[in-house]
């Protein structure tokens, strides 16, 4: 197994996934599966390669900085689960 | 099996219907009535719509007819019917990406190519069923449950854009708008019959189009003939304010040069394109396609993308990375499935995320959060996109020597519905042929060549960037001389 059950446990809990223990064995499984695939990259040697993370090596766009988005809290919120006078709901942080 | 179909309404191209349209043969209203009493009656077999707006699309019919007639509207898709992949947003409309996670999303705003297509007087039919979050490679993976291909319902349409591939196959829509990361237009066509491309990386906005993998999702058409592709194409290309990834190139009449002459023409064959694992069956029929294309003046020569095997390891960390951040978005607060009763806010988001979220993309989301995560981000992350690199410059250095690349889009036909659905290897391993051009950015179209045991086969015919007047060019001229393209399902013949 390239990955432990600890392992994706502590992942899926940094992705906020509540992976229940019953499922836990199932997807170590397959997890391990796709990492062994991709391990296939750790033979080639990439010494001076610049990554690439845009294919066409484009720059971020700057424009002015003025507002041009209008306020549409109401909109937005509409398709929200649970909001009170324009404040998304959530339980309780602060004991 | 298959039915010369030119008097069928259901088979004919865009540019055939908007002709029947202006010529007054049709009213929009007749045409759109037509297409909802198909999907109505066919698309039980098949489940490719999640949504279908018929109240909208008769209101939309009228409003076209009548500008259409007062000479207000003369874009040559006015009237036209289509889908959307539902992960394209639409106001008012629901916009599930396939996920229980967006069962009940409708969005606020349209997407840029919804936007263009109502500019141009389109009428959308509906919205269509796609592997969730475009993750797969099959259509199984939806919460909406599979599609059957309309060839043979038994086996799957391709993926992740299913539902628009089956539609149009099955003539329950005449075009579609799908999403490509990794094949998702060019596989499905393949599997179905039909004709697509996924155009260079930032050549249509993808703004309001539910991000999968953002530095890889483009906007794909997938429709009858390489006629029709320039259409949609030149109607929702374009630099847009609202994606700064789009990109500021100016966008060619497509249709202007799809008769240019082909004499000339140099076609590189991938050899790695045709080494083990591709189909003897569908091997043959690419090689009698590309001899098609010899008869038309070109010249074929082999050539090589030397690291094109590494595509397979270096999308499914790239994938998965993005797409573990691109999905951070879904809290079970804004918007979205939300769980019931939480404890606190840490079991709102973790149960939220697990209850909404399927299978492979929580496999996706949890690879893509391992591979960034701190002391493996350099081993998997940030190597595989220096093989990105090595994989692009094997694509530049090709188009020194040679016009396009052609190839298979997959190296076998369509599955059975269930046979790969619990060997995710297996179905990541099918895209070998796709992810090389999709991790390079540069364009690609499938048409189909030609069938092997009753099922279509696809021929991929790949461009240098911003070239997609040049595939279209090349698929059309082939689409002239030969008519697998007019070839329909006798399943679902007859209005």
């Amino acid at each position: 197994m390239s990955i432990s059950k600890a392992e994706v446990v502590k992942v899926a809990h940094l992705a906020r996934l509540a992976i229940p223990e019953e499922r836990l064995e199932g997807y170590t499984h397959t997890i391990s599966d796709i990492l062994d695939l991709v391990a296939l990259m750790n033979a080639v040697n990439t010494d001076g390669v610049l990554p690439l993370s845009n294919p066409l090596d484009a720059v971020q766009l700057l424009r002015e900085d003025v507002v041009t988005e209008t306020n549409q809290r109401e909109l937005y919120q509409s398709v929200a689960p649970r909001v009170e006078d324009g404040l998304y709901l959530v339980p309780k942080v602060i004991e | 099996m298959t039915v010369a179909t030119q008097g069928d309404l259901s088979t004919l191209t865009s540019k055939e219907l908007h002709h029947k349209i202006v010529n007054g043969d049709i009213s929009v209203m007749e045409l759109v009535e037509i297409f909802l009493q198909r999907i109505e009656k066919y698309d039980p077999q098949l489940n490719a719509y999640i949504t279908v707006v018929q109240d909208q699309a008769r209101t939309q019919a009228i409003a076209i007819d009548n500008k259409i007639r007062s000479g207000e509207l003369n874009h040559p898709l006015a009237g036209v019917p289509y889908t959307l992949k539902d992960l394209f947003c639409t106001k008012g409309i629901l916009t599930s990406c396939g996920s229980k996670m967006l069962s009940n999303f409708i969005s606020p705003y349209d997407a840029t190519v919804y936007d263009k297509l109502n500019h141009a007087g389109a009428v959308l039919l509906g919205k269509v069923n796609m592997d969730e979050f475009a993750m797969g490679s099959s259509n199984e993976n939806s919460f909406y449950g599979a599609v059957a291909n309309p060839w043979d319902i038994t086996r799957v349409p391709g993926g992740s854009s299913g539902g628009s591939a089956a539609a149009v196959a099955a003539g329950l829509a005449p075009y579609s708008l799908g999403s490509d990361t990794g094949g998702s237009v060019r596989q499905p066509a393949s599997y179905c019959g039909i004709s697509s491309i996924k155009p260079t990386y930032g050549r249509i906005s993808r703004y309001g189009m539910t991000a999968f993998a953002s530095s890889l999702d483009q906007c794909g058409v997938m429709a009858r003939s390489a006629e029709d592709m320039a259409l949609v194409l030149h109607a929702i290309s374009g630099f847009d304010v609202r994606d700064s990834t789009s990109a500021n190139v100016p966008v060619p009449n497509y249709s202007e040069s799809l008769n240019d002459s082909l004499a000339g023409l140099r076609i590189g064959i991938p050899k790695e394109f045709f080494a083990d694992g591709l189909d003897a069956n569908v091997a043959k029929v690419i090689r009698e396609a590309i001899q098609e294309f010899e008869k038309l003046g070109a010249t074929v020569k082999e050539v090589s993308l030397p690291n094109s095997h590494l595509s397979v390891a270096a999308y499914y960390v790239i994938a998965p990375a993005e797409a573990s951040a691109n999905l951070a978005r879904f809290d079970g607060v804004r918007f979205g499935y939300s769980c019931n009763d939480p404890k606190n806010l840490q079991d709102l988001y973790e149960r939220s995320r697990w209850e909404g979220f399927g299978d492979e993309v929580k496999r996706r989301i949890v690879i893509g959060t391992y591979a960034l995560s701190s002391g493996y981000y350099d081993a998997y992350y940030l190597q595989a996109q220096k093989i990105r690199r090595l994989i692009k410059n094997d694509f530049v250095a090709v188009f020194n020597e040679v016009d396009v690349l052609m190839g298979p889009v997959t190296p076998t036909t369509a599955f059975k519905i269930g046979e790969k659905s619990d060997d995710p290897i297996a179905m990541y391993l099918g895209d070998i042929y796709t992810l090389p051009i999709s991790l390079a950015g540069v364009p690609a179209l499938s048409i189909p060549v030609g069938f092997s045991d009753n099922l279509p086969v696809g021929l991929q015919i790949i461009g240098d960037y911003f070239n997609e007047a040049k595939l279209l060019n090349v698929a059309h001229s082939y689409q002239q001389v030969t008519d697998w393209h007019r070839q329909s399902p006798s399943q679902f013949s007859g209005v």
